[in-house]
């Protein structure tokens, strides 16, 4: 499946049933040098639009919604050592939580690539 | 700060070269100015503490108190201030603070007495962005007939901040090269008329320089040229001088706060506090004497999770002692660092607290301020 967006900036991309959520590169860049973030315990039941993670930069710390309801099965560990990966490969190795999602077709509610980038364009 | 969410953002007379120079422009007291540059507030804080950082501060105030003599002006602002203006040397800056009658810090300022014989009478006076308005309808109403304020609308202000400032700037303003730290003098960069204090606020060595708006272009590219500078914007000048110690007005300091409070009792001279003829001085005296009932500390965190202005102070046995007013990531120490108000009887260094961050407490102690040492030009040089 392709990678999905919310209006949040965060980035979605599942395997069966287990999404990999991180933030973009727009909202990287919106952020500034990031020196802190915070991640959810594994096993964690999130519901869309909740606080699932922060993001502390330079200046201030942002919330990062969960995009989806499910269960916290795993969080990125390298970002505790190195948060400054989420400027550096946001959309790659600084993944930020995988979540055993819950209900599926709830992705359809979500951007694709060309909507998210309208949405960027729009701001 | 408080942001003035009411009108058309201002512009500084940089304005157009910190969006050529790709800032990111945010309000920030009434003014549209530059949070960063590309560059990023970690790389911007490093480069001023190991090069030189060049700030557009024209967001500040700007103004002349005029009297008939040096005297007169002195002890008009005295009535405002707990400093000894009156002693101030001709090429001499001080930090002081204005007060209200509780002995409250109405903002803090700084205040310069010019060199030279057509300057007699004049101080030269330097406030926060958000106060202007504030401070100016203060000093107005307490000033005696024969001394006036003008506040100076015309004038942009630059600071060169950072170990290499005094090279920078020595090639385009050689008599900037022997001022002393606190020391003011008009002089010519580059042939533009300018006056220059060897002060600022990032806790190093560096210049401010007060230039006619219609040269602050110029003067700025002429520094910008030089590879040793790069532009800086308010989120590093938040940082370093968070790292130095120094307060952020409406953060760290506000109408309620005392000098005693704020742990800038160094704006109190001897002879003023003899004399006791500020506002406030039956508080601040008292204070002085029996000491405050909250003090400002700084504070260092155990782990990498930084705390921010509003988070609550706890002592070792969970019970509430304060508030933090700024905190943040120190990018020179690579750790978060945060300053409060505490209970003093848990103001020592070393002191460990908690901080409260999203409902968790992060183990941090009370640290020696500055974070990061000062290295102001101490001596003019030889």
């Amino acid at each position: 499946m392709s990678t999905r967006y919310t209006e949040d900036h965060e980035w979605i991309t599942v395997e069966g049933d287990v999404a990999t959520v991180g933030i973009t590169d727009y909202a990287q860049q919106q952020l500034g040098d990031v020196v802190f973030v915070e991640l959810p315990e594994v096993g964690r039941k999130v519901s869309k639009g909740d606080e699932a993670a922060v993001v502390e930069s330079v200046k201030a710390a942002s919330e990062v919604y969960a995009p989806l309801d499910g269960e916290i099965v795993e969080a990125n560990g390298v970002l505790a050592d190195e948060p400054g990966k989420v400027n550096e490969d946001p959309e790659g190795a600084a993944w930020f939580v995988k979540i055993r999602l819950s209900d599926t077709s709830q992705l359809d509610s979500l951007m694709d690539e060309a909507a998210y980038k309208a949405h960027v364009e729009g701001l | 700060m408080a942001d003035h969410a009411d009108g058309p953002l201002l512009s500084t007379p940089l304005t157009d070269l910190h969006r050529e120079l790709g800032a990111r422009l945010v309000p920030f007291a009434g003014y549209e100015m530059p949070v960063q540059y590309p560059a990023g507030i970690i790389a911007e804080h490093s480069h001023t503490r190991e090069k030189a950082g060049l700030f557009d501060v024209s967001h500040m105030g700007q103004a002349w108190l005029v009297g008939p003599d040096h005297e007169t002006t002195a002890r008009a602002l005295e009535a405002m201030v707990p400093s000894d203006v009156a002693v101030l040397k001709p090429g001499r800056q001080r930090y002081t603070v204005l007060l209200n009658a509780e002995g409250g810090i109405v903002d803090d300022l700084m205040v310069a007495r010019p060199q030279g014989a057509e300057n007699e009478g004049r101080l030269f006076l330097v406030v926060n962005a958000s106060r202007k308005a504030v401070d100016y309808a203060l000093i107005a109403a307490n000033l005696p007939d024969n001394v006036t304020l003008e506040v100076i609308e015309d004038r942009a202000l630059i600071a060169l901040q950072g170990p290499m400032a005094a090279e920078v700037m020595a090639a385009h303003a050689p008599a900037a090269a022997d001022m002393a730290f606190m020391g003011v003098a008009q002089m010519e960069f580059d042939g533009i008329a300018v006056y220059v204090s060897r002060s600022g606020y990032t806790g190093e060595d560096g210049y401010e320089i007060s230039v006619p708006a219609g040269a602050a272009e110029p003067l700025a590219r002429a520094l910008l040229a030089d590879e040793r500078v790069a532009p800086i914007g308010l989120g590093a000048r938040d940082s370093l001088r968070l790292e130095a110690g120094l307060c952020l007005y409406g953060h760290d300091l506000d109408e309620t706060t005392s000098p005693v409070e704020g742990a800038i009792t160094f704006v109190l001279q001897k002879r003023r506090k003899e004399e006791a003829n500020f506002p406030g001085a039956a508080r601040i005296l008292s204070e002085l004497a029996d000491g405050p009932s909250r003090v400002r500390v700084g504070l260092t965190l155990a782990g990498r999770a930084p705390a921010r202005e509003g988070a609550e102070i706890r002592a070792a046995d969970g019970s509430v002692i304060g508030v933090l007013t700024s905190g943040g990531f120190a990018p020179t120490l690579g750790a978060p660092i945060a300053m409060g108000y505490v209970d003093p009887a848990h103001a020592a260094v070393g002191t460990p607290v908690k901080l409260v961050v999203r409902g968790r407490e992060l183990e941090a102690s009370v640290a020696e301020m500055p974070f990061v040492p000062q290295r102001y030009h101490r001596k003019p040089s030889a």
